[in-house]
């Protein structure tokens, strides 16, 4: 348990983009391995919201995760970021084939200085577990990835958001004829995340 | 993991289901299911424990200290963006954008439910702002662009909402630059053999199951271990018949019982061949006091014994009526079993014993092979007429050795394969219309015996020195399809079961084993039995 959101002192802003930040980075590892878009052999088990979790060892995608997840705990606190997306695009075609998109609501109203809100971390990785469980239980429907993939995150920010070094701007890279599911949501009282798949559309049988 | 299966066809009933609610209801059912599943799940997870076990039992796990693999040595060179040193962000004025509320109620997010986004009407939200925008437009013509401002950016905002899936005024999309990441070339998830139901054409296998043990084992014992010899025959009413030296025994393989059917009066006699009609109710025994025997099974009588040969008779061939005998003299006899002059032919190519005697499936041809390196092909000789050397149609001394292993193609005619012994051990396969060899292999052993299987469309050899086993090789590549290893010396014959799905090999070991490699799926085999024709006996009438 950090020292920052202990539950003694409450969620503050910086807690909770903490929080955030950290289910961005085991959420976007477990969709990685579970949708096989490296190899399972790749990852390793770790213990996290008291659950078993896969991490990437690949040192390449960790180091990519990690600045990517570092940028965002900064926007987070920032409350300037609105959604962060993974997009999962065939290798050959740079066709759409996936879109996990991660709506961020944030409490602007909750600045640094203000008091920290009250709620327990343990209900607030009650509910990050159900999402990852839920991202987990996704693979049951969702299309095969039979092709090759490669993923991009995608993160929407406010519009007169200084893009730091290394970002670059894009496009929404939406999937044309999509099916979409949501998932379960969590709050930490400051941020809140909904969570959706979207998926192409496969040809009925 | 059963309960995942059941889930997994749940899931894929409901991805095919025309019915767009079903479809999501499902989906949502599925979904919370298995959120309680998992839940339950992971409390028992000693992962700890598991990982150990995980790492050490997963045999593809990366080296630690091997040189990087290909892939990784590519992954790495192209994984060229630098990321490290991302320059802190600075504090930016942001404009406080308008928070989106928790949106229970249908409103402008209409992304609560499975949205038919990407339809096939795009249907823009219909709010009244809208609707007056849009009377108000079509109504009057030339008004001022400004007087509309406010108005119009609520619709621009609702225009960019739906079609970016963000506004495009509040927000921006970033992404992190440099390639995108992807998997180490080459690398193709396999989830399919985890979640996949459906048998996708690659996942149907290529080559059935053939079992490297026998199916079972006879004992057979006081086996003449002599290669010249033919002692097995399987007739088409699925009995076995094996000479054991001066006896013939017949093995029922439907029921199991075991028949002694004769024994010869003199203890130094011994049988050398056995060859049981096409319907099999008759079988013919070739003996080393000359004669050529004709049994009745059904009634165990001896009808015939037919005296013609100078020498043992080793190889006996039916052709409806005609059983052809061959001799270690080198002499081939046509008996006809109808009449009491029975023996209506000779053919004198081979030099040595013939071993190997055997009439096209058609009737048409007689193949010979002898001890003497050849294979000669006789025609059918006319009826009434006395056959003759000049009737000669193929003589093939491309072997080197004695030609024992002889069998005709059923499914393509014309063909013959043959098989030389010690010296030779290559199989060859003959087109006796041309009078080309097709292909020859060299089978590093002796080869005793070679029969096809149609069922497959297969090659099976039965070898001794040096392997002692069987060979399946695909018909007409001869690719090696399975070995059939087991017995301890060598094999001395192999036969066909009349079902086609096993084949019977008798060996210097004094066993014969049965090998059931040849079975086909009973949708294929239904099929197969309305093609077969059921053959009249000629024989039956005409005995006396």
């Amino acid at each position: 348990v950090k020292k920052m959101t202990s539950t003694l002192k409450g969620i503050t802003l910086k807690g909770s983009a903490e929080l955030v930040a950290e289910f961005f980075s085991f959420g976007i590892n477990s969709i990685l391995y579970q949708r096989g878009i490296y190899p399972p052999e790749t990852f390793t088990r770790v213990t996290h919201y008291d659950m078993s979790l896969q991490l990437t060892t690949d040192p390449k995608l960790k180091n990519y995760l990690t600045n990517v997840v570092s940028q965002l705990k900064e926007w987070l606190f920032e409350c300037t970021v609105q959604k962060l997306v993974l997009v999962i695009t065939c290798l050959e075609t740079n066709e759409v084939l996936e879109r996990w998109q991660f709506d961020i609501e944030c409490d602007k109203s909750a600045k640094e200085s203000s008091a920290p809100r009250e709620k327990s971390i343990k209900t607030i990785q009650d509910e990050i577990r159900s999402v990852i469980r839920q991202i987990t239980a996704t693979v049951t429907f969702l299309p095969l990835l039979e092709t090759p993939c490669a993923f991009d995150l995608l993160v929407y920010t406010d519009k007169d958001l200084v893009v730091p070094d290394k970002w670059e701007e894009s496009g929404p890279q939406t999937i044309d004829q999509s099916e979409e599911v949501r998932l379960r949501s969590f709050t930490t009282s400051i941020h809140k995340v909904n969570s959706m798949v979207a998926y192409k559309k496969t040809e009925s049988v | 993991m059963s309960a995942l299966w059941h889930l997994n066809v749940v899931a894929s009933y409901a991805r095919n289901s025309k019915s767009r609610e079903r479809q999501e209801f499902v989906l949502l059912c599925v979904s919370r299911f298995l959120d309680e599943v998992y839940e339950n799940v992971d409390k028992m997870a000693q992962f700890g424990f598991e990982n150990d076990i995980h790492s050490i039992l997963k045999l593809d796990m990366p080296i630690t200290n091997a040189p990087m693999a290909r892939w990784q040595r590519k992954a790495s060179s192209s994984n060229t963006s630098a990321l490290s040193g991302l320059s802190p962000g600075k504090s930016a004025n942001v404009s406080l954008s308008s928070s989106k509320t928790p949106s229970k109620t249908p409103g402008k997010n209409k992304k609560q439910t499975p949205s038919k986004m990407g339809g096939d009407r795009f249907i823009p939200t219909r709010n009244s702002k809208q609707m007056d925008v849009a009377t108000f437009l079509l109504t009057k013509e030339n008004e001022p662009a400004d007087t509309n401002t406010s108005v119009t950016s609520e619709t621009q905002k609702a225009w960019s909402v739906s079609l970016n899936g963000y506004n495009v005024e509040d927000a921006k999309i970033l992404h992190l630059g440099g390639k995108p990441l992807n998997a180490p070339e080459g690398y193709q998830n396999n989830l399919k053999v985890l979640y996949t139901q459906t048998a996708t054409p690659a996942s149907i296998k290529k080559s059935r199951y053939i079992s490297s043990t026998p199916d079972r084992i006879l004992d057979a014992p006081d086996l003449r271990n002599d290669f010249y010899l033919n002692l097995l025959d399987w007739s088409s009413r699925n009995f076995l018949a094996v000479a054991l030296h001066n006896s013939v025994y017949l093995w029922d393989a439907t029921q199991g019982d075991i028949i002694l059917l004769m024994k010869m009066e003199r203890e130094e006699d011994y049988i050398c061949s056995l060859s049981w009609t096409k319907e099999g109710s008759y079988l013919a025994v070739g003996t080393s006091d000359c004669k050529v025997q004709l049994w009745d099974v059904e009634n165990q009588k001896r009808l015939r014994s037919m005296a013609s040969h100078t020498a043992r008779v080793g190889s006996l061939s039916w052709n409806d009526h005609v059983v052809s005998s061959g001799s270690r003299s080198g002499h081939i006899h046509h008996h006809d079993v109808r009449v009491a002059d029975h023996h209506i032919g000779t053919l004198t190519a081979h030099t040595q014993e013939v071993c190997g005697l055997k009439w096209s499936p058609d009737g048409r041809y007689l193949a010979s092979g002898g001890n003497d390196n050849l294979v000669c092909i006789w025609p059918r000789a006319q009826e009434g007429s006395a056959g003759n050397d000049s009737q000669l149609i193929r003589c093939w001394s491309e072997h080197q050795g004695a030609v024992k292993a002889l069998a005709w193609c059923p499914w393509q005619p014309n063909i013959l394969a043959s098989g030389g012994g010690t010296s030779d051990r290559h199989i060859r396969i003959w087109n006796v219309n041309s009078g080309s060899c097709i292909s020859s292999l060299d089978t590093q052993s002796q080869i005793s015996s070679l029969v096809f299987a149609p069922n497959y469309k297969e090659l099976v050899s039965a070898h001794g020195y040096a392997h002692n086993n069987v060979v399946v090789r695909k018909y007409p590549s001869l690719s090696k399809v399975a070995e059939l290893n087991g017995h301890d010396d060598r094999v001395l014959s192999l036969t066909l079961s009349p079902d086609c799905s096993t084949v019977a090999t008798v060996a210097a070991d004094e066993t014969i084993r049965l090998w059931k490699s040849f079975e086909m799926d009973p949708v294929k085999k239904k099929a197969k039995e309305r093609m077969v024709k059921s053959t009249s006996s000629v024989i039956h009438q005409s005995i006396r």
